[in-house]
């Protein structure tokens, strides 16, 4: 459905984008991961036609983001990071608006208008001028407009930043639930909400991809060895570690933090080997209290700022505040 | 057409929105009225004043009246545009609604041939004030409405330049203060560049009063349309909106 081909985006003084290549197909939500400046915004600008690329190729749905861009755009639901919206209108007068823009026939405008305030739930306040809504109604609105035209791609830059926890949850509801009929890339920074909603990360940091897989393949490709934390009341804390440190597959056994009553342990699997079992038992079996056992699973910000990290952190600020303008 | 149409549209209706639009129609009218009431006031005067002195020619309506009134007209026209024009470009690019236009599948020309024309509409309306005025002139006289055509013509002509003029300059700035103040100081440059040939001859001089807008405005209050004038506002306009779509597209290039 889009296919980047060592695309390159370069301002006056910094190259935003570099030589990146990737490929989403049909249906898929691609998480965006990158920090600020890392060239996210950047690249779903060339996708959206509203830059060219300085080298390289995008294309959507086929149609080439330069050659064909009237072609692309008309396939193309785009939500910036701030919605660009006009705080003088009424929400309805707003939607007609960007309907009528992105080319849908007339006798269908107010049908669809009705369908996206329903889907976004702003149906209640339809009639309220922009400027009043809040943030959390602005972003709907934002959302509403990207999709009124019902288009194959949706390209969300940020679509929760800036949300309560509340409409944060809400707005990845609402775009989990889009993700049947259309392709959705979307960028962010928070890494949980790629592993709820996105079936694909592709991580980039300073203008270049550093990762682009599933989020299981990524959560799996580190470590084969597992790392799990444990609790234990009511023993002494070297005993502990000793009977662990016996059970079958258990490389090592770290000390984490103890008081009278509680000792925990962070203890390392060998390859492939399954412990939590064994060391449930050979606790319970010690007479002992278990009291926690969970996996320390590398999780996705772990990986992230691994892959993320940047020798010369300085000098990519100023990327942002050139996207920015 | 039909995409021009509709930001045409949505322009008309955030001028009318906003405050914008009522102010500039009410200070137009104040001014234009203010106007039309000295100049009616000098040629009742006058006329009485001729009258009494014995004689008979009778005094021409759009000779004292109509003729220095559409002239004062367009000099208020330079200075009521900027407003309308500075919001055009830089208020969509500060708050950012700009990329959903030039995402949407329009073209370039499609967006500014539709602002452009939103904004003449709104400069219609504010015209459209002083035809009260005119209306008196028409229910307590008789004054010769073909000049008055052609003086409209020519306000229209004159303002659809500046307006270019000042969409072009609305789109190399996020700021409106800015475009409007920049947009004015052309508008006035251009006014007082007829000047020139005042005080001099050489052919230089000539040259550049001619691109003076007003002096191509003299013959319209007149009654005159002269193929030159004509040909002047129109490539202005042109002009004014080849300019503003190259710098569109200088965004896109320099983002």
């Amino acid at each position: 459905m889009i296919k980047v081909e060592g695309l390159t985006k370069r301002y006056a003084r910094n190259i935003a984008v570099k030589n990146i290549s990737f490929e989403v197909g049909q249906g898929e939500i691609v998480g965006f991961l990158g920090k600020n400046g890392a060239g996210k915004t950047t690249t779903m600008r060339v996708l959206t036609c509203f830059l060219p690329p300085t080298s390289g190729k995008a294309s959507v749905a086929g149609f080439d983001v330069l050659e064909q861009s009237l072609e692309v755009r008309k396939r193309i639901g785009y939500l910036p990071e701030t919605p660009p919206l006009y705080p003088e209108m009424e929400i309805s007068t707003y939607l007609t608006f960007v309907a009528k823009l992105k080319g849908i026939p007339h006798a269908e405008i107010s049908k669809r208008v009705d369908e996206v305030c329903e889907r976004t739930s702003i149906a209640d306040v339809r009639e309220t001028i922009i400027g009043k809504l809040s943030k959390g109604y602005r972003q709907r609105v934002g959302l509403a407009q990207a999709i009124i035209h019902n288009p194959p791609v949706l390209i969300l830059d940020e679509p929760t930043s800036g949300l309560d926890p509340e409409q944060q949850r809400e707005a990845r509801q609402l775009i989990a639930s889009l993700s049947g009929d259309h392709t959705i890339i979307l960028s962010t920074h928070i890494l949980s909400e790629v592993e709820q909603s996105c079936s694909k990360v592709i991580i980039i940091n300073a203008g270049e991809i550093v990762a682009s897989d599933s989020v299981a393949n990524l959560h799996n490709r580190r470590h084969a060895n597992e790392f799990i934390h444990v609790e234990v009341a009511g023993a002494p804390a070297n005993q502990v570690k000793q009977r662990l440190e016996q059970v079958a597959g258990v490389a090592s056994v770290e000390y984490r933090d103890s008081s009278d009553t509680l000792a925990a342990f962070e203890v390392r699997s060998l390859e492939n080997y399954s412990v939590r079992p064994e060391l449930a038992r050979a606790i319970v079996q010690s007479g002992w209290n278990l009291t926690e056992l969970r996996p320390v699973g590398e999780s996705l910000e772990e990986i992230f700022l691994e892959l993320t990290k940047s020798e010369t952190p300085a000098s990519k600020d100023k990327e942002e505040e050139v996207v920015a303008q | 057409m039909r995409n021009i149409l509709t930001i045409c549209g949505k322009e008309l209706k955030s001028y009318f929105t906003s405050p914008i639009a009522y102010l500039l129609m009410a200070l137009f009218g104040l001014i234009f009225g203010y106007f039309f009431a000295s100049a009616t006031v000098f040629f009742v005067n006058a006329g009485l004043r001729q009258q009494l002195g014995g004689q008979q020619a009778p005094m021409s309506v759009n000779e004292y009246v109509i003729s220095p009134l559409l002239g004062n007209a367009s000099v208020v026209g330079l200075f009521l545009i900027p407003l309308i024009s500075m919001r055009l470009f830089a208020e969509e690019k500060r708050t950012g609604t700009i990329e959903l236009l030039m995402t949407s599948p329009i073209s370039d020309w499609e967006i500014i041939l539709g602002k452009w024309l939103g904004a003449m509409s709104m400069y219609l309306c504010v015209l459209g004030v002083s035809a009260i005025n005119v209306a008196l002139l028409f229910a307590y006289g008789q004054p010769d409405w073909r000049p008055i055509l052609t003086g409209y013509l020519g306000l229209i002509l004159q303002g659809g330049t500046v307006l270019a003029i000042g969409t072009f300059i609305s789109t190399t700035t996020k700021n409106q203060i800015i475009a409007g103040a920049a947009t004015f100081s052309v508008c006035l440059l251009l006014w007082v560049l007829s000047w020139v040939s005042s005080y001099n001859d050489a052919g230089w001089a000539q040259a550049v009063a001619y691109c003076s807008i007003l002096t191509h405005f003299e013959p319209f209050s007149k009654g005159i349309i002269d193929t030159k004038d004509l040909v002047f506002y129109i490539s202005a306009i042109f002009l004014g909106l080849f300019l503003t779509s190259r710098s569109i597209e200088s965004l896109r290039w320099r983002a």
